[in-house]
C-alpha cells in the first residue's frame, strides 16, 4: 500500500443532446431577451489585426447527412501567433481579436460560419513552428464526448509540410481531411465523422 | 477580459484524460451515436499552447438574472411554474484545486419536461414563463450557484418507451481549451437514472454517481427552495509548461 495521490476523477461527459442551441446560442435559436447577443458569435472588429476570413463548412454523419443539430467552437492565435489567454506567456495577443468562437450550424442546410482572421504561427512545445491552424470543438446529439480536431490552410504547403502535428499522423492518406481549400475570401473545413473522408481527431 | 487578480495563470499541460471513463463515442443503445461516432484511432497529441490556453469570460458579460431561470425569461411580476430549486457547488480540477472565473452554461426543461425549442416533439406544455438557459461564472474558490425548477422528465425517440431521467445540461470552460466539456447533471432518488440509454453510455457506476446532484436540505431556503449541491470536476494540469522542452530552442 502507498499514500493515495488524492486526485479526483473528470466529470464523465454527456451528449450536449439536440437542444445544444437553446443553452450555448438562445438567441439563434430563438429564446430572446435573456442575453443580449450570443456568445462568441463575433471574434473581430474594425481594429483587429490581419487578414479577414471567413472559416464555413458542414458536418456529416456516416450516411453522407449534415448535422443541423451541432455546435463548434473555434480557438486560434491571433495575426502574430500570440492567444489572447492568461497562459498565453510570450507577450500581449491582439486586444481587438478574441481567438475564440463558437457557431451552430444551421437548421437549412447545417452550415457553420465564423469571420475571423487567418492566424500566425505558434511554437510546438520544442519550439519548431507549427503551420498555422485553428483548433475546433465539436458537440451535438449523439456525440457523446466532444470531438477535438484542427484545420490547417490547404495553401499554406510548406509550413504544412514543416508541421510536428500532421507530421504525427501515420496514415498520411488521412492529413488532407485537416486541410481547408480556399473558398473565395475563406476556407471551407468540411468534417466527416465516419467513412472513408473522416476526419482526424485528436485525444488532446 | 478580466483577468482575476490573485491567480496566477497556470501554464502546465493537462492530464491525460481517462477515456475509459468517459461514454465511448459509439454506444449502440443511444442509437443517434451510431452514424456519429468516429470509427478510426483519436491520434495522441500532447497540449501544445492551442490546447492549454483557452478564452477568459469576465463577470461583466453577465446580467443581473443570468443566473436565475425562474426569472430570466418571465413577464415582470410572474415567475416560472415548476419547483423551485437552487443548484450550487464547485468547480474544481483533479487535483481538487478550484477553479476560478469558469463559465457555466446549463439548459433544461421545463417542469412539465418540454423543451422551448422548434423541433421539439412532446405534447407536454410550454411555460409562457420559462425559456430553459442561463449562466453564471465561478467565483475566486470555484463556487457557483443559480436557480431555477426542477426540470421534468421526457420522453424521446430512441426505444419505443425511453425517458430522459431530470437533468440539467452543463456546459463547462476551464481555464484551457482541453478543460472544455459538456455533461449533466442528475437527480437524486430519480429511479429513470437507471433505466436511461444515454445515462448508460457512461461505463461505470461509480462515474454516473458523479453526476447525480445530492439534496441538500441544509442549504435549502426555508419556504422557497429545495438545495441540490453538484461539484463538476475538470481535468487537472502538469505545473509548468514545456517540462522537457529542448535545449536553446
Ligand atoms: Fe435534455
Amino acid at each position: 500500500m502507498a499514500q493515495p495521490l488524492g486526485r479526483l476523477k473528470e466529470s464523465a461527459s454527456q451528449t450536449a443532446g439536440p437542444y445544444v442551441h437553446i443553452g450555448l446560442t438562445p438567441n439563434f435559436a430563438e429564446i430572446e431577451g435573456v442575453y443580449e447577443a450570443d456568445l462568441g458569435i463575433s471574434m473581430v472588429n474594425d481594429k483587429t489585426r490581419g487578414e479577414r476570413i471567413t472559416v464555413t463548412g458542414q458536418i456529416f454523419d456516416g450516411s453522407g447527412t449534415a448535422l443541423k443539430d451541432a455546435m463548434v467552437e473555434i480557438w486560434q492565435a491571433d495575426a502574430e501567433g500570440l492567444y489572447n489567454s492568461p497562459a498565453e506567456m510570450r507577450g500581449s495577443a491582439d486586444p481587438n481579436f478574441t481567438g475564440w468562437g463558437r457557431s451552430p450550424t444551421n437548421m437549412q442546410d447545417g452550415e457553420f460560419r465564423f469571420e475571423t482572421i487567418k492566424p500566425g504561427r505558434v511554437p510546438f512545445r520544442d519550439g519548431r513552428l507549427m503551420a498555422p491552424h485553428i483548433t475546433f470543438w465539436i458537440v451535438a446529439r449523439g456525440i457523446n464526448l466532444g470531438l477535438s480536431t484542427r484545420m490547417y490552410f490547404a495553401d499554406e504547403e510548406a509550413a504544412n509540410a514543416e508541421d510536428p502535428v500532421l507530421a504525427r499522423i501515420e496514415h498520411r492518406v488521412r492529413v488532407p481531411t485537416l486541410l481547408a481549400p480556399r473558398d473565395g475570401n475563406g476556407y471551407r473545413f468540411d468534417i466527416h465523422l465516419q467513412g472513408d473522408k473522416e476526419t482526424v481527431f485528436f485525444d488532446i | 477580459m478580466s483577468v482575476l487578480s490573485n491567480s496566477k495563470p497556470e501554464t502546465g499541460s493537462f492530464f491525460q484524460r481517462d477515456l475509459g471513463w468517459h461514454p465511448p463515442a459509439f454506444a449502440p443503445q443511444y442509437k443517434t451515436s451510431v452514424l456519429r461516432a468516429p470509427q478510426k484511432a483519436l491520434i495522441s497529441l500532447d497540449n501544445t499552447l492551442s490546447e492549454i490556453t483557452g478564452p477568459v469570460f469576465g463577470h461583466n458579460i453577465l446580467g443581473e438574472f443570468d443566473n436565475d431561470l425562474i426569472h430570466n425569461f418571465a413577464k415582470p411580476g410572474e415567475s416560472a411554474i415548476g419547483p423551485r430549486i437552487i443548484v450550487y457547488g464547485r468547480v474544481l480540477d483533479e487535483r481538487g484545486k478550484g477553479v476560478a472565473g469558469a463559465l457555466l452554461e446549463f439548459w433544461q426543461a421545463n417542469a412539465g419536461g418540454r423543451y422551448r425549442h422548434r423541433k421539439e416533439g412532446y405534447i407536454a406544455p410550454l411555460d409562457p414563463n420559462f425559456g430553459g438557459c442561463g449562466r453564471t461564472i465561478t467565483d475566486e474558490e470555484g463556487n457557483y450557484s443559480f436557480r431555477t425548477i426542477l426540470p421534468g422528465p421526457y420522453p424521446w425517440p430512441n426505444r419505443v418507451n425511453d425517458w430522459r431521467p431530470s437533468h440539467i445540461h452543463f456546459s463547462i470552460f476551464g481555464h484551457g481549451f482541453a478543460q472544455r466539456l459538456i455533461t449533466q447533471m442528475y437527480f437524486e432518488g430519480d429511479p429513470l437514472i437507471w433505466k436511461c440509454p444515454i445515462v448508460d453510455t457512461i461505463p461505470g457506476r461509480e462515474a454516473i454517481e458523479g453526476l447525480v446532484a445530492a439534496l441538500d436540505m441544509e442549504a435549502t431556503l426555508p419556504m422557497d427552495a429545495r438545495a441540490y449541491k453538484f461539484d463538476i470536476v475538470l481535468r487537472g494540469r502538469r505545473s509548468t509548461m514545456f517540462e522537457n522542452r529542448l535545449e536553446g530552442s
